[in-house]
């Protein structure tokens, strides 16, 4: 459950990432401005703060967004649901900053050299900028998913059975507090060891054209 | 929105203040001790004392806080030696649990944070001062450690801040700093944008004072930066 929720919060943190990035590159400055309330709020918040705002307020706020589209019904959110958009808002503004310093890192030269061969804008962005966008952002992004990881612990108190709830709950009925708990922590380090390796690895197949010095 | 609501939440919000810098702040007091400690341990040559201290640092940042917090709180108390060891009466106090789980994490991430600046020291410094007849604890004292803490300070702003938040966890030991008054008055009143407004609000702020006091902190501290203009 753990692995489920990070690796779905962590795809939506990309996506609102790329979203936030494009907004804070674009020269449009409603954008810009959006952005950057969006990164400094969430960054600056306490992710337990941005967690209890979705869970309590995340069914009345998705109904007053589906009264905007003409629907009157009642919906209720499921944990997984809020657990992953509260997550993934949080690892959102932190790919945003990193995905914005990863563009930036792609040398302006060579795109004007792509333009100058010819090529639009999506075939320069699929092209050039993703790919070299990509490499420069993998650590970036490695730690971002560390932080990812840990902050599904906090969904904890939205009742989601991920590691941590079952772990509180298997402490209740046995009395064995410290025993779970250590259980729990060392699945943590199994999990972040192994991405570590992961990322590692991603890293070095995705800098296997750049000469090292 | 009830505006009426919002402002009259502050004060009570606020109240929660103190708690949430006297975490803070013992917690960064401490960390620096135990950061310290252990980096000078990783430094220090002998095997043993390496690998354990990086055995610590890989835990404690391999793991969630919320874990730590939990083990401390709740999993100390299984033990009976533990709850008849002079110690208890710290352990059995929230406060104290968030404290100890608090100072344990921010000494594993700034002692990684200081052994990094201390390494950057550049090493003809070292051999300059020593060339100069001074002894290594001199060197130390002298070169490598004010050159090392003006090297740390960007990063160890990231830590003040990250500890900011952090504390907002011991609201689920039951203690009641900002987010955990937050969380009382929601579920009185219902009023969840209300007071995650306030609250954001007074976070931002704390976090914003922070990340100032680093920067005028860092200003001071490299005065050779500021006469070039």
């Amino acid at each position: 459950m753990t692995v489920a929720v990070s690796l779905s919060s962590f795809a939506l943190g990309i996506l609102f990432g790329s979203a936030g990035a494009a907004a804070k590159l674009s020269h449009s400055l409603i954008l810009n401005g959006v952005a950057e309330v969006y990164t400094t709020v969430v960054r600056g918040v306490p992710e337990l703060l941005v967690i209890y705002l979705l869970f309590f307020g995340g069914g009345g706020m998705a109904m007053a967004l589906a009264g905007v589209f003409g629907y009157e019904g009642y919906i209720e959110l499921n944990a997984f649901t809020i657990g992953v958009l509260a997550v993934g808002l949080i690892s959102g503004a932190y790919s945003t900053e990193v995905i914005r310093g990863a563009v930036q890192a792609v040398p302006m030269g060579q795109i004007e050299a792509a333009r100058a061969c010819g090529m639009s804008r999506w075939l320069i962005l699929r092209r050039i900028l993703v790919p070299q966008t990509l490499r420069y952002a993998l650590p970036g992004l490695g730690n971002v998913w560390q932080l990812t990881l840990k902050d599904t612990a906090l969904i904890s108190v939205t009742a989601l059975a991920e590691i941590m709830r079952v772990a509180h709950v298997a402490a209740g009925s046995t009395r064995q507090p410290f025993l779970f708990y250590t259980t729990a922590a060392a699945l943590y380090l199994v999990l972040t060891t192994v991405s570590t390796a992961a990322f590692e690895r991603a890293e070095r197949y995705a800098s296997r054209g750049v000469r090292r010095a | 929105m009830n505006w009426e609501l919002m402002w009259d939440s502050v004060p009570t919000l606020l109240g929660g203040v103190p708690v949430t810098l006297e975490l803070v702040g013992l917690a960064l007091l401490f960390g620096a001790v135990v950061a310290f400690a252990v980096a000078m341990l990783r430094l220090s040559g002998n095997r043993i004392a390496e690998r354990a201290m990086a055995a610590y640092v890989f835990v404690f940042r391999g793991t969630p806080l919320l874990v730590q917090i939990f083990l401390i709180y709740y999993g100390l108390g299984q033990f009976a030696f533990v709850r008849d060891s002079f110690l208890w009466p710290f352990l059995r106090e929230p406060f104290w649990c968030a404290i100890l789980a608090l100072t344990l994490n921010t000494g594993a991430y700034t002692s990684e944070i200081l052994r990094g600046a201390i390494l950057s020291v550049p090493l003809g410094q070292v051999e300059a001062a020593r060339a100069c007849g001074m002894s290594r604890t001199l060197v130390f004292r002298r070169i490598v450690l004010p050159v090392a803490i003006r090297q740390m300070l960007p990063a160890y702003g990231n830590e003040i801040i990250l500890m900011v938040k952090a504390s907002s966890l011991a609201s689920t030991i039951t203690l009641l700093e900002i987010t955990g008054i937050a969380r009382k008055v929601i579920a009185q009143s219902f009023a969840v944008f209300e007071i995650f407004i306030v609250a954001g609000t007074i976070y931002l702020l704390l976090n914003f004072l922070a990340s100032r006091a680093i920067r005028y902190a860092e200003w001071r501290m490299t005065p050779y930066l500021r006469a070039r203009g």
